[in-house]
């Protein structure tokens, strides 16, 4: 197996603006990225990640700002210049072309030798599962194909930086997780740095280092995976990875109390009065009306969902709906109809006031 | 489907293909058979007007130079056409209606208005710089324009040429390597398409050359046509053939290319999806 790129680069973003028409699309991004890393860039449409990739991609141009590679500034470089290899949404491989010469055009373009371009991307397609198709073109090959040789021509050129558009999003459901696993694992072989732009928060959270948010052009955090998840650091972040309950109480001496519970905040220092507390499923439990599990909160289950090893669990609290997401076999205890107390967790949470609401998702 | 409906659809589609055939071959035959009578009714068949064509030198002249302008107009054509309409697409698409809008135009506006409008720049250009009547191609460059955005349109509406273009930059290509590595080779048949048309147009014209006093084909053919009729029928029928030739060209060309996977990929229990054209591929999603 070839080695690519090798150690990859570091990777800046400085403060990038761009605006369409007087329409901001990137609002001041600024984000670094370690040598081999994989950062994935997460937000509903139009929050800016995928015009943030056509940046660093050089397919368009900052209103101001700055994009480095490994020190370098590439900000006024076009695209054909930039080293950056890029797998895009749309199916993009050449049709004219089989799958051997799309993977060895970058080469050819690079002044490799035709012996060295046959070996390369002969190489590059072994990498990726598909050295029997070097022969077949893009309409001979499926979907999720044409997305690995993609992948695969994208790294023949040895890129400084691999940027991946959405490139999942155009496959159904187990195909996209089977590729999704493989660009993880031929990413980590080659160790080229990546940014992986998706819409997608399963994606982004299994396959990527650390996870950007982002919200109307604006990074709202960049964390570990497990991080984005378990301590969002705003209520958008909170709301639009995972499931949130947001439960209406009220702010009192620097915790929030929903219903006679009281928790606490993550930023304590939140004024006053009325709030929506955001909790998640896994935190509420459930416990039979009499039975053991203690909590001032009663209610009716509505609904039982079947996730699989989960369930999730809809209880009307009396104007107040909330989700609480147990093991499949306790939730079976629950059928539609009973009537159930809930407990939450006291970890820290956070609160939105009325108006922040995640966007739905297009 | 029933046999007798299918009988009756085989007699359907017979009649209609006979009726369209003759329609088309009738006046072909007849040019044919008029091209090739005798001085009188009596006289045996002869091909003296096919061969006047090859003896009389205005004519084979005027053949030559509608060729001529039929390539310098074709290439002109690609040359001013396809590099704007990319352009357009790729990073000015709010002028696409502009564009689409200025090349139709030539359709709308007469022949004649159009001669009026050029005559004085011919004029001076024929004092001062040539008079060849090769510079008539100025003129066909703009004739040929809506045909050709129109076949040219069609190929890249049918190629996501963002994405391919974008792909290639990304991997190192120029403007000058996307345009002819990719771009080119993905729409061949509008290109064929639209040369084919370009040639057919300005083969056929007539008004220009006439009014603007050049010697084409079509001006000779009817300078021909007022001494013997029969060489003029001959040379209408050779341009026809001329162009279902071409037309046979580009459709041996044009046609998709059957991309059929070599053998080794052929195995039993190899993965492969069904192809169009004439496959024998076993449908196998992606594994």
């Amino acid at each position: 197996m070839m080695a690519t790129a090798g150690a990859g680069v570091e990777v800046r973003l400085e403060d990038l603006r761009r605006s369409y028409a007087g329409v901001t699309a990137l609002d001041g991004l600024s984000l670094t990225m370690a040598p081999g890393e994989l950062v994935a860039l997460l937000g509903p449409s139009g929050c800016g990640k995928t015009t943030a990739m056509r940046l660093v991609a050089g397919l368009e141009e900052a209103n101001s700002g700055r994009v480095m590679f490994g020190g370098k500034d590439v900000t006024g470089l076009p695209a054909n210049k930039r080293d950056v290899g890029m797998v895009f949404q749309a199916y993009s491989l050449f049709p004219h072309m089989t799958a051997q010469q799309n993977v060895a055009f970058g080469l050819s373009l690079h002044k490799v030798g035709a012996a060295e371009q046959k070996k390369r991307s002969g190489e590059m397609l072994e990498l990726v599962g598909l050295s029997k198709y070097a022969n077949r073109y893009a309409h001979q090959l499926s979907g999720g194909q044409q997305q690995r040789v993609a992948l695969a021509r994208a790294l023949a050129i040895q890129p400084t930086v691999l940027l991946l558009d959405e490139p999942l999003s155009a496959l159904d459901a187990k195909v996209r997780s089977r590729l999704r696993d493989e660009i993880r694992r031929v990413q980590l072989e080659v160790g080229t740095t990546t940014l992986f732009v998706t819409h997608d928060q399963e994606e982004a959270l299994a396959i990527a280092d650390r996870v950007g948010v982002m919200n109307a052009g604006r990074l709202e955090q960049l964390d570990s995976p497990v991080a984005i998840y378990s301590r969002p650091a705003t209520p958008f972040v909170a709301e639009f990875v995972g499931l949130t309950n947001r439960l209406e109480g009220t702010v009192r001496d620097r915790e929030v109390e929903v219903r006679g519970v009281r928790l606490p905040l993550v930023k304590p220092d939140a004024p006053n009065g009325p709030a929506i507390a955001l909790v998640r499923p896994e935190a509420v439990s459930l416990g039979a009306e009499e039975g053991s599990v203690p909590g001032p909160l009663t209610g009716t289950v509505i609904t039982v969902s079947f996730l699989g090893a989960t369930s999730r669990v809809s209880v009307d609290l009396g104007g107040m709906t909330v989700l609480a997401q147990l093991p499949t076999a306790q939730a079976a205890a629950y059928p539609a109809g009973t009537r159930v107390r809930l407990a939450i967790r006291p970890d820290p949470v956070l609160i939105a006031r009325e108006v922040e609401k995640a966007p739905v998702e297009a | 489907m029933s046999r007798s409906r299918r009988i009756k659809l085989q007699v359907f589609r017979a009649t209609v293909f006979l009726l369209v055939g003759a329609f088309f071959l009738l006046p072909i035959g007849a040019m044919f058979e008029f091209s090739t009578r005798g001085n009188s009714v009596t006289s045996p068949r002869t091909v003296e007007a096919w061969t006047n064509i090859l003896q009389a030198p205005d004519l084979t002249k005027a053949i030559t130079a509608s060729l001529e302008l039929a390539v310098i107009t074709s290439v002109g054509m690609l040359v001013l056409l396809l590099p704007t309409m990319v352009w357009v697409r790729l990073r000015l698409p709010q002028v696409h209606r502009i564009v689409e809008f200025l090349c139709l135009l030539p359709l709308t506006i007469p022949a004649i208005a159009l001669v009026v409008g050029v005559a004085p720049i011919y004029h001076w250009i024929e004092i001062n710089v040539t008079d060849s009547i090769l510079i008539l191609s100025f003129v066909y460059l703009i004739i040929v324009l809506p045909y050709s955005y129109r076949a040219l349109d069609a190929g890249l509406a049918a190629i996501d040429i963002k994405t391919l273009s974008e792909a290639a930059r990304s991997l190192g290509a120029g403007w000058g390597t996307v345009m002819f590595r990719v771009i080119v080779p993905n729409m061949s048949t509008a290109l064929l398409n639209a040369c084919l048309l370009s040639v057919a147009v300005v083969l056929g014209e007539f008004t220009f050359a006439q009014l603007l006093y050049f010697v084409n084909l079509q001006v000779a053919i009817s300078y021909v046509g007022l001494t013997s009729a029969g060489t003029s029928i001959a040379v209408s029928l050779a341009s026809l053939i001329f162009a279902f030739t071409l037309l046979m060209v580009l459709s041996f060309f044009g046609r998709p290319r059957e991309r059929v996977a070599r053998a080794e990929e052929n195995l039993p229990g190899t993965e492969s999806r069904v192809l169009p054209l004439r496959s024998s591929f076993i449908g196998v999603p992606d594994k």
